[in-house]
């Protein structure tokens, strides 16, 4: 067992470089939780109140507890300590453990090998205050590296008669370590000296557990974190690219790369992110998904896609690298397909991205119907693959919105036209919203089509709250003299076409 | 014993047999349509393998394309910017299995055919016309695959045409009111039957979707000489 007290105040000093040899301490809801020895010297202990830490040491750097901040940092030591020895279990950020075995029979002794863990820390990360412990169980060994000589070795089968003098609060079960105290039980031995049976009775299983460990009998076992494998994939490219083709041309080998090591990991990319990086030091990144799998060439189109979206506007210079990065990751068996083919709509999958691949990502759309008042913004238009995001949800009344049937013909922008009166002059609205003139021509392009019937107008406010979104405009239903039924916009003076009943 | 010193008439039968075994391979049922137009159509639905080509599209071809959708078929609509996705819905389709390709521009004919690998059901507007060995390529990939091909605008070997003709729009008088429903006449043409038949269908009702409105009209034509 290896332990580093105050490990988040190593942490921080590690993470930003700062020294270390000072009186510093973090703090998580007002509480210390750890300091440096300097502040511990000075009186300040875990567990205090931050007013009265800093009236004990009022030269105390006070830090706000980071969790992410000692596991990142940890992670470097338990790496290091992987070099030497396989099988490393993390407890926590500041406490790993790891069978001795292994290492003590290549050393020589425990205590030699414990020495070399400690030594290889200290060399990789610089001075480190490191302790050892070894014993027969896990808990025993975390006891036994609390004590101050930096390493302490507890003889195999005399587990029991160390932590026997021991205070119950070791035992870290807040109920527990309160309650036994009162009942007269203030030693892990106390505690070990009742009856399992009745511990069980009073305590449950719990209780039953942690008197196994006071018995120095603790059943569990070094559980050996397997290192996480290295999915993510770089490329930098020297002298910097500047054409989308050479781009995806260099990157297919790593990609193909990046795809057999997820295979081989047994994994499935289903969510992916792209990391361009310009010469200027632009940043261009996106998520991508896909219904399926990413396979090689998908990776590449979408490498292509990104590039292309971002040329000019996002990107001005050249791309000096590229990074992949698996987001979302599936078991690869729910992915491979079925004996028996697989299904319809695994082939619509795979027909739908190459016409994607042809045309681009915005080529192949899925539509979804969301909220608005608008007939174009209502319908949202999905690239294949992507997830929809419904900005507005159409589950809501909209005052306004086009009365049903609705149109078969929706244009993505509206058209511009004119509407006419019997006397050739535009029909416009006034402030009451009077028509200047009854309307009799429709103009579409060079085409004069009579009106047959109308209706309106139909007042829509939108966003008045907003002076820049603001919209207001009136729509009208027109029927042409061929039956053709359009909806027309009426906005500051002009008329547009929204869409055509066709 | 090669083929052709076979008896002729055990040569006929096998050569029958074969034929048998090929015909049987192509899908016979015909994709559904709504009931009031199954009795136009020469097959009293899509003939699977087969091109329609439609004149004033829009509603009817929602329309065309709701039956299928329904049954679980995946639809695609091929170089319709302007595609009314919510007039869709309420007709019937089911937004989950459709995909649009709204602007392939020249690539329309390379698309369509790409489509049809899987859709059972695809809509396209070609843009420009469409020449005939354009037409029988695509007409080759639509039989090898038992797909429909629903055409907006002329089409050299369609099945059938359908037209949309006679509008009258209820709701909306000079000033007052608002659209509620259509009246259309459906005009069908059919490479196989002399006549020209019509219903009348209301299309689109209040809620979006096709009813009848009178029983079919066979309109008779003046017989042409044939052969």
């Amino acid at each position: 067992m290896l332990w580093f007290p105050g490990w988040p105040v190593t942490a921080w000093a590690l993470s930003e470089g700062a020294d270390a040899a000072r009186p510093v301490a973090v703090v998580s809801a007002n509480r210390i939780v750890a300091c440096s020895p300097l502040a511990s010297a000075e009186g300040v202990a875990t567990g205090q109140r931050r007013r009265e830490a800093q009236s004990r040491c009022p030269n105390l750097l006070v830090l706000p507890a980071d969790e992410a901040r000692d596991n990142r940092e940890f992670a470097q030591v338990v790496e290091c300590i992987e070099r030497l020895a396989p099988g490393v279990q993390v407890i926590r950020p500041g406490a790993c453990a790891l069978r001795a075995r292994g290492l003590s029979g290549y050393v020589g002794s425990e205590a030699e090998a414990a020495e070399v863990l400690l030594e290889a820390v200290v060399v990789a990360l610089g001075p480190t205050t490191g302790r050892v412990g070894v014993a027969d169980g896990m808990f025993t060994a975390l006891q036994a590296a609390y004590v101050a000589a930096p390493v302490h070795i507890v003889p195999p089968g005399s587990a029991a008669a160390f932590l026997a003098p021991l205070p119950v609060s070791r035992l870290g079960d807040e109920s527990l370590t309160t309650l036994l105290p009162r009942l007269g039980v203030h030693t892990l031995g106390d505690f070990a000296a009742l009856d399992a049976g009745a511990v069980r009775d009073r305590f449950g299983q719990q209780g039953l557990r942690l008197h196994t460990q006071a018995s120095g009998l603790d059943p569990s076992l070094v559980q050996p974190r397997v290192p996480p494998p290295e999915l993510t994939r770089q490329l930098d490219f020297e002298p910097p690219l500047t054409l989308v083709d050479q781009v995806a041309f260099t990157s297919r080998a790593m990609v193909e790369e990046f795809i057999a090591g997820l295979t081989a990991a047994g994994l499935a990319c289903t969510e992916l992110r792209i990391e361009l990086t310009g010469e200027l030091d632009e940043l261009v990144a996106r998520t991508w998904l896909t219904p399926a799998v990413f396979e090689p060439a998908a990776v590449v189109d979408r490498i292509r896609w990104q590039l292309q979206a971002a040329a000019g506007d996002q990107l001005g210079s050249g791309i000096v690298s590229l990074r992949l990065e698996p987001v979302a990751v599936d078991a690869l068996v729910n992915h491979v397909p079925g004996l028996f083919g697989s299904g319809t709509d695994e082939r619509v999958h795979h027909v739908l991205s190459r016409v994607q691949a042809m045309l681009g990502h915005e080529g192949v759309l899925t539509p979804r119907i969301g909220g608005g008042r608008w007939l174009a913004e209502r319908q949202v238009m999905v690239p294949w693959g992507d997830r929809p995001v419904l900005v507005t949800p159409a589950d809501r009344p909209w005052p306004g919105r086009v009365p049903d049937p609705q149109p078969a013909v929706v244009f993505a922008a509206p058209h511009p036209v004119q509407l006419m009166d019997a006397d050739g002059s535009p029909v416009l609205l006034d402030e009451r919203g009077q028509l200047s003139g009854e309307p009799g021509t429709l103009g579409v392009g060079e085409e004069r089509l009579k009106v047959a019937g109308w209706a309106g107008p139909w007042a829509i406010e939108e966003r008045a709250w907003d002076p820049v979104r603001h919209r207001s405009a009136s729509r009208f239903q027109v029927i042409d003299d061929a039956g053709t039924a359009w909806l027309l916009v009426l906005q500051a003076g002009r008329w547009w076409a929204e869409a055509r009943y066709d | 014993m090669t083929l052709a010193e076979l008896p002729r008439t055990e040569l006929l039968a096998r050569l029958r047999a074969q034929v048998a075994v090929k015909e049987a391979r192509i899908r016979q049922t015909p994709f559904p349509v709504h009931p009031d137009l199954a009795a136009l159509l020469p097959d009293g639905g899509l003939k699977p393998g087969s091109a329609y080509s439609l004149t004033g599209a829009g509603a009817l071809l929602l329309a065309l394309l709701a039956e299928p959708s329904r049954e679980g078929y995946w639809c695609g609509v091929v170089g319709m910017p302007d595609f009314g996705a919510e007039a869709a819905a309420h007709a019937g389709v089911d937004l989950d299995r459709l995909a649009l390709v709204p602007d392939p521009a020249e690539q329309w004919l390379a698309t369509t055919a790409a489509l049809l690998e899987a859709l059972p059901i695809v809509a396209v507007r070609p843009s420009g016309r469409v020449s005939e060995g354009e037409a029988a390529k695509l007409m080759s990939r639509l039989r090898d695959r038992e797909a429909v091909l629903l055409v907006d605008g002329p089409w050299p070997r369609a099945e059938a045409q359908l037209a949309v003709g006679r509008l009258s729009w209820s709701g909306v008088g000079a000033g007052f009111g608002y659209l509620t429903s259509r009246e259309v006449t459906v005009t069908v043409s059919s490479r196989r039957s002399p006549l020209r038949r019509s219903v009348r269908l209301v299309l689109p009702t209040p809620e979006g979707r096709l009813t009848a409105a009178a029983t079919v009209v066979e309109t008779p034509t003046t017989l042409r000489a044939v052969g």
